[in-house]
């Protein structure tokens, strides 16, 4: 190195600070305090809480009521099978109903950005279908189609039955609301975006299809992981059309045995479904976001 | 020789707002012109235009012997011809360095997979882009990301690039890196149209500079000339308004 001003001639500068031995650094001594505070804070005030509700709620003179009406080991035992095995209905309802919404979501929020003049009547009922849709409480839906389509069709097969109408139903309701998320999506992908890809030469579709829906897709998955969740628990409507899915066998065994805890445990086969979906979501959205800012495998 | 574009009375004006008044311009093949002007002159516009990204109002951009601005016209053959590269880059952020730069390519152009990846590597090795090509945008530094845009226009083997102020958005020490791609590509003999306020560059790698004021060319000459000895005051006053703010 030459040297500029000649005065810093004799002495080297010191070397990086970095490099220097060192044990923890002043803000490392200061968060590890930090941290042993308030594990010890959280415990003990996790501890307190947990107690007070041990010992005084079990003190409460309704606790033994609200206990065996609700919490009664025996009944959740005995109504746990037949309410699980009504459960996989709901299970395989979502399951059917689900991807369909994704996908007839997606295409009505296509069919509502579409410009072409030759394609209006398609823009107008998609318009109409959303505004239409979302207007009207999901249960009217369930009862207007379920109950509506079936009494119409009058035939036993399985595209007359309670439980394809009552499908068809919350396809119908959900998919307008997941195609304003999908349209949301569509509409935050900077208008830049599509200039680019224009500016390649890409038509306008293949604009969409390779450059704006990835990004609005990728953009859109927690709310609509939050509609899956809704819906996850909505396929519990149909009961009301009579198929016997899980709230519907909880509900009769209920009135059966004059206690509560069938409705419990139907709430905790939902919520041993939602929760993993929801923290499925979080995982994936992560994963996504470590992969956009990292080093992809090639 | 007939110019590959010529601009002729075009006009155009967002809402009440004109932003080009009247522009006349030809632009010989093999010509680097230079843009300069206030920000609003009208220099982006005029590139956007170009590339149909928007449309004139009135007046004529003739390409290659077609009347481009014709209204109806489908603007996707024009546009392949025509390479634009952006002030915010506007890669594809979704894809890698690598997919950025082979998408066109492969579904305008129809290339196979295998050709669009090695003429892409071709290229981005040439830029020392190759080990970026796996990367997303994202871990891509402002002057990476701007050679991979200007790669990704190339790889349409156009015919013209419009260069919309690509040094703007960038760090100080990286513009060199991005001007260093574009002195290449005069030494190839491309035809550039570009938007600048590097007024430096603009002197050293121009045929021609035109300054534009309030959506007018008020004067055009080759570079030594308009910096040197600008017959017009406004733009006198724009070059003295630089130099007081130290960027030439």
């Amino acid at each position: 190195m030459t040297d500029l001003d000649g005065a810093g001639a004799l002495t080297a500068p010191a070397p990086p600070r970095s490099q220097r031995p060192s044990g923890l650094t002043r803000r490392q001594r200061w968060e590890r305090r930090q941290r042993r505070r308030s594990v010890g804070v959280a415990a003990l005030s996790t501890f307190v809480v947990v107690t007070l509700l041990v010992v005084l709620v079990p003190r409460l003179d309704t606790w033994q009521r609200v206990r065996e009406s609700f919490f009664d080991w025996g009944v959740f035992r005995d109504s746990f099978p037949p309410i699980a095995r009504a459960f996989w209905l709901d299970v395989r309802i979502f399951l059917v109903c689900a991807p369909t919404i994704l996908v007839l979501g997606l295409v009505i929020a296509l069919a509502r950005n579409v410009r072409s003049p030759l394609l209006y009547p398609v823009r107008l009922f998609a318009t109409l279908y959303t505004d239409g849709v979302r207007g009207v409480p999901v249960i009217l839906w369930i009862y207007l189609i379920g109950f509506g389509m079936v009494g119409l069709i009058n035939s036993r097969t399985f595209f007359g039955s309670y439980l394809f109408w009552g499908g068809v139903a919350l396809i119908v309701t959900y998919s307008a609301y997941v195609s304003e998320v999908f349209r949301a999506g569509i509409e935050s992908v900077h208008e830049s975006q599509r200039a680019a890809a224009r500016s390649l030469g890409l038509s306008t579709w293949q604009s969409n299809l390779h450059v704006v829906l990835p990004q609005a897709v990728r953009r859109v998955v927690p709310p609509l992981m939050n509609d899956l969740v809704s819906l996850q628990k909505d396929v519990a409507l149909i009961s009301l059309l009579g198929p016997v899915e899980a709230l519907r066998r909880a509900n009769i065994i209920t009135s059966d045995l004059f206690n509560f805890t069938p409705y419990v445990v139907a709430a905790v086969l939902f919520i041993a479904v939602a929760v993993p979906l929801t923290r499925l979501a979080d995982h994936l959205m992560a994963k996504e976001r470590r992969r956009m800012s990292g080093t992809a495998i090639r | 020789m007939t110019p590959l574009i010529e601009y002729r009375d075009v006009l155009k004006s967002f809402g009440d707002k004109v932003v080009l008044d009247g522009i006349d311009l030809a632009v010989d093949r093999g010509e680097v012109i230079t843009l300069i002007g206030a920000s609003g002159s009208g220099k982006s516009t005029l590139l956007r235009c170009t590339n149909l990204l928007e449309p004139i109002d009135d007046g004529e951009i003739v390409f290659d012997g077609v009347d481009i601005s014709e209204p109806g016209l489908p603007p996707d053959p024009i546009r392949r011809r025509i390479g634009m590269v952006f002030q915010s880059f506007n890669l594809f952020p979704h894809k890698t360095v690598l997919e950025n730069v082979t998408l066109a390519p492969r579904k305008v152009l129809g290339r196979s997979k295998r050709e669009a990846h090695d003429q892409a590597m071709a290229m981005l090795s040439r830029f020392g882009l190759a080990d970026k090509a796996g990367d997303y945008p994202d871990r891509c530094s402002g002057g990476q990301q701007q050679r991979v845009a200007i790669v990704r226009a190339l790889q349409m083997e156009p015919e013209v690039m419009l260069l919309d102020e690509i040094t703007s958005a960038l760090d100080p020490e990286l513009v060199g890196e991005v001007l260093d791609v574009v002195r290449e590509l005069k030494r190839e003999g491309m035809t550039m149209l570009l938007a600048t306020h590097e007024m430096h560059f603009a002197r050293e790698i121009s045929d021609r500079v035109c300054f534009l004021d309030a959506g007018r060319i008020l004067e055009q000459g080759p570079p030594d000339q308009l910096f040197g000895a600008p017959h017009e005051p406004r733009t006198r006053q724009f070059l003295q308004r630089v130099i007081d703010a130290g960027r030439m």
